[in-house]
């Protein structure tokens, strides 16, 4: 059982960066992936995906980068006070090096920085806020940023409608008498393909036969494509994350129908719903914003925090459970209280890498 | 447990356009005008509600009749 407990840290600040391009799921352009099986209006009834940010320009480094620039001003953290950086993602800058060394230098963060890639996605924010408390809670670093998300499309592979980008930066502080964070984990690699891109790692190398289109569940992808068993990871979605957040509740003794927020992976609405069904949550205490932004992988739960919770968990001390569930097979649950969270204005990116 | 017949009759409540009194246990599910991916979503809920079972999508692909269905659900209670 995969129970952690770190105290003596809070959640200060949240920021997240979006291509500024807007695709719109009952007006599929030639690029979206709409399958023939229902009609659009039908997809963004039982999704619940209306809108999604795309870009080909903007990888989720360039995201977190302006994200980044802006939490920090809005905080007043100096550059020299990051001790440490932490990149979730599963599309890094290059195969080789690490992101986060490349994000390090180009926010002009001391060269002490702390720097570490995980490659989780649906569970990864969880994930990277579990690394990132534990490196904060003894107090030999004093400030982190977390940064998680996943971003770019490219030409001419057809990009999924469920899907959108999404750059985030979580700040996080050594704060004594913090109540700090408590966590379940949990993976099941038997379900490794359940979410996968076949080809491009060491297993399978690119070649030729990478780019050919070929039959699977969900229609026709090429190897370079991440494709999904809808099924098992909807059956997995319904039944462990509930599952996760009723041990963290139990293990530590807490009734996680009095918390403020339930913030979950933003999967698609019929499996979230079904979630908040099964815990017995009513709507208010479940926010969402996959209408607008889709499913954003690990930049789900924060952008739901930015874009739904700013103006209402901003001005309170607020208690929040969240849970990441999906690619790994792989979840996790946190529940933290924020006291004075901060919340960035939602950084939009264009093409040209240019801030609006 | 539940029976063969109550778990035909759950199934045909998940249907909006078939005619609940034409569904029985040797109904060929994937053959219905109105199945879908998104159906197939809405069957593995009613099952993992009322039977506590977390059904894989190979289980439904490899099913041909709803008996078939509740055949893998009662081997995996």
């Amino acid at each position: 059982m995969a129970f952690f407990e770190f105290k003596d840290v809070e959640l200060v600040g949240m920021a997240a960066g979006v291509p500024s391009f807007i695709a719109n799921n009952l007006h599929p352009l030639p690029d979206d992936d709409i399958s023939s099986d229902y009609a659009p209006e039908d997809f963004v009834k039982n999704t619940g995906v209306l809108e999604r940010r795309i870009t080909y320009t903007q990888t989720t480094s360039d995201l977190c980068y302006h994200a980044a620039e802006r939490l920090l001003a809005d905080l007043g953290w100096k550059k020299e006070e990051v001790d440490a950086l932490i990149f979730v993602s599963q599309t890094r800058d290059f195969a080789t090096p690490a992101t986060s060394g490349i994000l390090q230098d180009r926010l002009g963060l001391s060269k002490g920085t702390y720097c570490i890639d995980l490659t989780l996605g649906c569970s990864g924010w969880v994930y990277g806020l579990n690394t990132v408390t534990s490196l904060l809670s003894t107090g030999c670093m004093k400030k982190a940023l977390l940064m998680a998300g996943d971003s770019k499309a490219v030409r001419p592979m057809k990009i999924s409608p469920l899907f959108g980008h999404a750059g985030t930066v979580t700040a996080l502080e050594y704060k004594p008498g913090a109540k700090g964070f408590q966590f379940h984990c949990g993976t099941d690699g038997s379900g490794y393909d359940a979410i996968i891109i076949p080809d491009g790692g060491a297993r399978n190398l690119i070649t030729p036969r990478s780019f050919e289109y070929e039959e699977c569940e969900g229609g026709e992808k090429t190897r370079m494509q991440s494709r999904m068993k809808g099924m098992d990871v909807f059956s997995f979605g319904i039944t462990t994350a509930p599952k996760s957040v009723k041990k963290l509740a139990e293990h530590y003794g807490f009734d996680y129908q009095s918390y403020d927020y339930l913030v979950l992976h933003q999967a698609n609405m019929a499996m979230n719903s079904m979630i908040a069904k099964k815990l017995k949550l009513p709507n208010e205490k479940v926010p969402s914003c996959m209408h607008n932004f889709g499913n954003t992988s690990s930049a789900s739960i924060p952008l739901t925090i930015v874009t739904e919770l700013k103006g209402k968990a901003t001005n309170a001390r607020t208690n929040f459970l969240c849970c990441g569930f999906g690619v790994g097979l792989s979840w996790a649950t946190v529940a933290f209280t924020t006291e004075n969270l901060f919340i960035s204005d939602l950084v939009e990116v264009d093409e040209e890498g240019v801030c609006l | 447990m539940k029976t063969l017949d109550e778990f035909v009759a759950l199934f045909a409540e998940q249907l909006d356009e078939t005619d609940p009194s034409t569904v029985t246990a040797q109904t060929k599910f994937r053959d219905l005008d109105e199945w879908s991916s998104l159906l197939a979503l809405t069957l593995i809920s009613m099952i993992d509600e009322e039977f506590d079972v977390a059904l894989k999508g190979d289980d439904v692909k490899n099913s041909e009749t709803i008996e078939d269905v509740y055949n893998i659900v009662v081997s995996k209670k």
